[in-house]
This record gives structure tokens, C-alpha cells and sequence, in this order.
């Protein structure tokens, strides 16, 4: 069974920050929300509490930038960018200011509903010039988060897991980079964040019913290899799939369909997520369900490029398990 | 550099400069010229430690914006002298108050006149809203209100590393109607910033008109103090009054100066266009004689030679 990791970014951005003295951790009064708690409680002299006042937080880290610092923001993900967004141009996009957004709460991992769940971030981010974007999508990627987000010269958004996190990768992040999960030759998916497990569910299902599947998971969705997946396209006679915990208009789907039509790639995509709407308020599993970010709503989608039915069922998705990462997920490291 | 000159003699060469360029140029921010050319002139040529410039005297064309793709991307600090511990930065950030900033290096040696001819033209740097490529320009500030948290940012992190140079934001009036202002002082004063200070240009006037006829902001120098700040209130024009103020002890909290202007001080024709003085343009070429003729004998000069149009 997949191993379950406890607040990975609570140890995480500790063991990182207090290696490198010009990294500063500034919260908005969500700081045991963002696991930076106990960094607040032994680190007070790196540790800015800003209140709840996110305006001023972004400039102001704008102007810590400026003096030298490396401060990392910590707040849920609609908070970085929905009520600051001119502070975020201006003060830190505009001048590259190494700030670095960390993003808790990202798409409908939240039962906070529409005030809290970030679901057009990606697509905020990726219109922003100078802005890099990471996503993460397991322990192993929360824990090397702290480092990838600041070796970027310039502001990075991250998209951050938080509380009980499956390992699903034994290897940290490797900016500008995506994982190979499979190298199957009939439909290609690309999947981020938590749409990675749920990808990962299906893929004992489908592979029984006969479907080869080629499997990206994209933690760096700016700057994004725009070649690598051109030459993974290529590699399957179907077409693709994307899912993501997100809006389908300007996201890891958006960037797909993108980098298809500016190269004349004729293959069809199919692209889950959000179909342009709100969600509300409820678990993880019942929102990824009701909102067809499942396992259930990728197997649906690779019906529709292979035009036939897998007979994979409910049933079989349920019975599927994620393996933990020292068995069969090694598949990345292929 | 410094004190070559009075300070009152630079605040008039600044309404003298700001005056000749709007007459020449169908219009302009002249009352930000009246309001605030003894502030521009006291934070340049007495209040400010600053180094010598490091950019040339007549500014370089605009050179792109901020990219992976441009290394050699510089801002307007360099005018304001070297980025280095000892020196004190300055924020403008009414970024529209940029005619007048920029009149303002020209009479303090920091740039040269030939500067303000490339003002607002197609491919110059020198922008009608001060861009932070402008000269004298540290940081973008044309969205008001981001000044002082930008500010309180540096000024923070130039008081942990121990630099002895400070941080000064000068601010307009208008700015205390968005939330970011309080935002910023709050936090200045939570976090005992006191390297940082603020000189305000409080006119009253804002885009539509006076303040008090668009959003009353009422007191707000109990305002600053309430939010944490020590805020001492002066006549704009006063400058021994000025001077007092820079001195009022702030330890442990953020200084702001509320410089009570005139909007049309030392070019009283324009008294004729209350309330809106926000951006100066002539209804007709004979007012345009009539302004030409007034404000200079008011400036103690000769009208300026205008092509005719």
C-alpha cells in the first residue's frame, strides 16, 4: 500500500530555510494552516507574521526582494493571487523579485468551497510574465519544493500539498523537467498534482483491458518542455488525455492544446477538469467524483479517444491500489 | 552634489522647468509642480543621503522590460545614486508626479535638461507615469497605494542586515483611500520599522476633483497615529517647518509627514481651474497666452516662446 507521509512541508521548508539565511518565512495569519507553526516557534527571528492583509504582504515582500531576500509566502493559493493580484504584477512579477508563493489549498482539495479552492491559479499564473510555476503532486515532490522553488532567478508559484501525503515518487523535482510514469504507445495522459494518484488507480484497469497507456506527471508547468512532449505525442497512435485539479480553460490541458496547435499535431485531446465551473464545498473524493476529476472521468476520457468501451467499472477502480513507491511505481525511474 | 543651491531656490527652478515644459507641451501636472516642489527639492538636496548618480545625465532609451531574455535591464535607481548600504532610497509613489520628479534631477545636477526633452515621446524612458526604467524611479509605482508596503519591505530588510541608509516614500494624499496604505503602516509599525518614513503631498485634489467632493478621508493624521505612526502635519511651503518635522523622533515606528499644499502655489492662474487640477491642458490658444503671461510674471520670468500651433 502507498505510503502516507505526515505535513511533509512542515520539515521540509524547516531543514531548508535554516540552511539558507536570506530566505524569510512570511504568513498571513494561516501559519499552522501552511505547517510553518513550529518554524514560527523555533525560528522567530526568520519568521514574519503579516497579518491578514495580503496587499501589503506582496509588496512588501516585493521590497524585501529588493533588499536581498529570498521570502517565501505562505497563504492558501487564492490568497496569492485573487485579492493581490496588482501587488503581484507590480511589486514582485514586474521586477522578477525572487519571491516564492507557496500555494496551499490548490483546486478542490479543500472543503472551504469557492472562497478557498484555488481552481484558475495556473491559469492566472501562466498570462503573468517572469512568473515560473511548480505543482506538486506527492511527499517526495512537497519535500523537495522548498529547494526547486528557489533555484528560479525570478517569482515562482507553487501549488502545495499539505496534511497526509502519498509517496508516489523517489525522486525530487527536477525543475523544468516531467516524470515518466509509463511509455505505453496507444494514449497518451498527462496528469499534475493530485490527478497523478488518481491516473495511478486506473492504471492496473487498464492495463487489463488491453489499453497501453504513455503517462506523463508535470510538476514544472512553467517553464514547461514543450519538446519532450512533442516527442511523447508522437509516441502513441490514439491521442491524449489531460486531467488536472483545475479550471480546463488555461491550464496543464490549455498548455497541451497549446503546444498541439502551434505544431500542427492532429491527434485528439481530451481535457479534464473543471469543465468552467465553480465548485463547493465537500471532501476530496466526493468533489474529485462529483466534478469528474476521478479515476473514473480519466477512464471515460481514454474511451473517447480510443472510441471504444474498457468495461472498467466502479468495481474495478475501486479494487485498484496505488503501489507504494519502492514496488511497481518505479516505472519512473524507467 | 549637495546644497550647491538653496532648497528654495531649486523648489522654484522646479515650478519654473515643470511650467515651461506643459506650456510648451499643450499641458501637464502643473499643480503637482505647486504642491510639491519644496518636498521634491527638501528630499533631493537636504533630507536624502544619497550617492552620486551611476546612470548618464541624459537617459538611455528604454531599453525593454524585466526578462530572463535581458540581463542588462536596469531601473531608474541609478539616479538617485549606487544601490549601496549607506545610501538612503527614495520612492515616488505618485508615479504621475514624474514631470515634476524629473525637473527635479535636472536641478540637482542629476540629469540633464536635454532629459525632460525625451518626456513621453515614443521609445524614451522618460515616462509621462514614471516607470521603473524612469529616472529617479526605484520600483513601479504607478498603482497608488503599493508605495509604502514596498517601502516597509526594503526598509525591513535593510534594518536586519544593519545597513545604516533608510528608506523614504513620497506619497500623495489620495493614496490613503485604498486599503494598502493602512495595510502598510500597520504592519511598519507592528514590526517597528523605523528606518522608513514617509513625506506626503496632501493637497486635497485627486482625479475627479477635490477629495473631499470624490471619498472624505477625514482626519487622517489620527488616522496614521492610530495605525502605529508617528505623523507630524506641516505647511508644504514652510520649509524650516519641513526640516522640524524630518527631525521629530519616531523610534520604533514609521515617520509620515503630511505637507499641507497648495495645489496652485506660486502659479496662482490656476486658481481658475479649481477643482480640477489634476492634469492641466489650455481650453483655447488665448487662455494659453493668458496662462503663458501670468505664471511667468508670477515665476519671475519671460513668457515662454511658443510655436504656434
Amino acid at each position: 500500500m502507498v505510503e502516507m507521509v505526515n505535513r511533509p512541508y512542515a520539515s521540509a521548508f524547516e531543514a531548508y530555510a535554516v540552511k539558507h539565511p536570506d530566505v524569510l518565512c512570511l504568513s498571513a495569519d494561516l501559519t499552522s494552516s501552511c505547517e510553518i507553526d513550529g518554524f514560527r516557534d523555533r525560528h522567530p527571528g526568520q519568521f514574519l507574521s503579516l497579518g491578514m492583509a495580503e496587499q501589503n504582504m506582496m509588496s512588501f515582500a516585493g521590497g524585501l526582494g529588493l533588499a536581498g531576500y529570498r521570502p517565501f509566502l505562505h497563504s492558501f493559493g487564492v490568497f496569492l493571487y485573487r485579492r493581490p493580484y496588482d501587488q503581484l504584477m507590480a511589486s514582485v512579477a514586474y521586477p522578477r523579485r525572487k519571491v516564492r508563493l507557496m500555494g496551499f489549498l490548490p483546486g478542490i482539495t479543500t472543503p472551504g468551497g469557492m472562497t478557498h479552492q484555488a481552481i484558475e491559479d495556473v491559469a492566472v499564473m501562466r498570462s503573468i510574465p517572469n512568473m515560473s510555476i511548480l505543482e506538486t503532486g506527492d511527499a517526495t515532490e512537497v519535500e523537495s519544493i522548498c529547494e526547486a522553488a528557489d533555484s528560479i532567478d525570478g517569482p515562482v508559484y507553487c501549488r502545495v500539498l499539505r496534511g497526509s501525503v502519498p509517496r508516489l515518487f523517489d525522486s525530487p523535482i527536477k525543475v523544468g523537467e516531467m516524470r515518466e510514469l509509463s511509455l505505453g504507445a496507444d494514449v497518451l495522459v498527462v496528469t499534475s498534482g493530485i490527478a497523478t494518484e488518481e491516473a495511478l488507480r486506473a492504471r492496473d484497469a487498464l492495463s487489463r483491458a488491453g489499453v497501453s497507456i504513455r503517462h506523463l506527471h508535470i510538476h514544472t508547468i512553467k517553464p514547461f518542455n514543450e519538446q519532450a512532449l512533442l516527442d511523447h505525442i508522437g509516441s502513441v497512435s490514439k491521442g491524449v488525455v489531460v486531467l488536472e485539479n483545475h479550471v480546463i480553460t488555461g491550464g496543464v490541458g490549455s498548455l497541451v492544446a497549446e503546444i498541439m496547435a502551434d505544431n500542427g499535431v492532429g491527434k485528439p485531446l481530451v481535457r479534464l477538469g473543471l469543465n468552467d465551473t465553480y465548485a463547493h464545498g465537500g471532501s476530496k473524493p466526493y468533489l474529485m467524483k462529483h466534478y469528474g476529476l476521478d479515476a473514473g472521468a480519466l477512464v471515460r476520457g481514454i474511451e473517447r479517444i480510443i472510441g471504444a468501451s474498457t468495461g472498467i467499472d466502479e468495481e474495478a477502480l475501486a479494487s485498484a491500489r496505488v503501489d507504494a513507491v519502492h514496488s511497481a511505481v518505479k516505472a519512473e525511474a524507467l | 552634489m549637495r546644497n550647491k543651491r538653496s532648497t528654495e531656490d531649486i523648489a522654484m527652478g522646479i515650478r519654473r522647468r515643470v511650467f515651461e515644459h506643459s506650456m510648451r507641451n499643450n499641458g501637464g501636472y502643473l499643480s503637482q509642480a505647486c504642491s510639491a516642489a519644496e518636498q521634491l527639492a527638501f528630499l533631493y538636496n537636504e533630507a536624502l543621503n544619497l550617492g552620486e548618480p551611476v546612470l548618464p545625465a541624459v537617459p538611455r532609451p528604454f531599453a525593454g522590460v524585466p526578462s530572463a531574455d535581458n540581463p542588462d535591464y536596469v531601473t531608474g535607481a541609478g539616479y538617485n545614486g549606487p544601490f549601496e548600504p549607506q545610501y538612503d532610497r527614495l520612492f515616488i509613489a505618485p508615479a504621475h508626479y514624474a514631470l515634476v520628479a524629473y525637473a527635479t534631477l535636472i536641478e540637482t545636477g542629476r540629469m540633464d535638461a536635454e532629459g525632460l526633452e525625451m518626456f513621453n515621446k515614443d521609445g524614451s524612458s522618460v515616462e509621462m507615469i514614471g516607470a521603473e526604467h524612469s529616472p529617479g524611479m526605484e520600483v513601479h509605482n504607478g498603482t497608488l497605494g503599493i508605495g509604502l508596503s514596498t517601502g516597509a519591505g526594503l526598509a525591513f530588510g535593510r534594518k536586519r542586515r544593519g545597513e545604516s541608509g533608510g528608506v523614504c516614500v513620497f506619497m500623495s494624499d489620495g493614496e490613503v483611500q485604498e486599503g494598502q496604505t493602512w495595510e502598510a503602516v500597520q504592519a511598519a509599525a507592528h514590526h517597528g520599522i523605523d528606518n522608513l518614513w514617509a513625506l506626503m503631498d496632501v493637497n486635497d485634489q485627486q482625479c475627479d476633483g477635490a477629495m473631499d467632493s470624490v471619498m472624505e478621508v477625514r482626519d487622517i493624521a489620527a488616522k496614521f497615529r492610530a495605525f502605529g505612526a508617528v505623523c507630524v502635519e506641516i505647511d508644504a511651503h514652510d520649509l524650516d517647518a519641513m526640516r522640524q518635522a524630518r527631525n521629530e523622533p519616531h523610534e520604533g515606528q514609521p515617520l509620515i509627514i503630511l505637507a499641507r499644499s497648495s495645489p496652485t502655489q506660486g502659479m496662482s492662474f490656476l486658481q481658475k481651474r479649481f477643482p480640477r487640477l489634476h492634469y492641466v491642458r489650455f481650453k483655447s490658444e488665448e487662455e494659453r497666452a493668458e496662462m503663458n503671461a501670468s505664471i511667468a510674471a508670477e515665476l519671475g520670468i519671460d513668457p515662454i516662446e511658443l510655436e504656434t500651433h
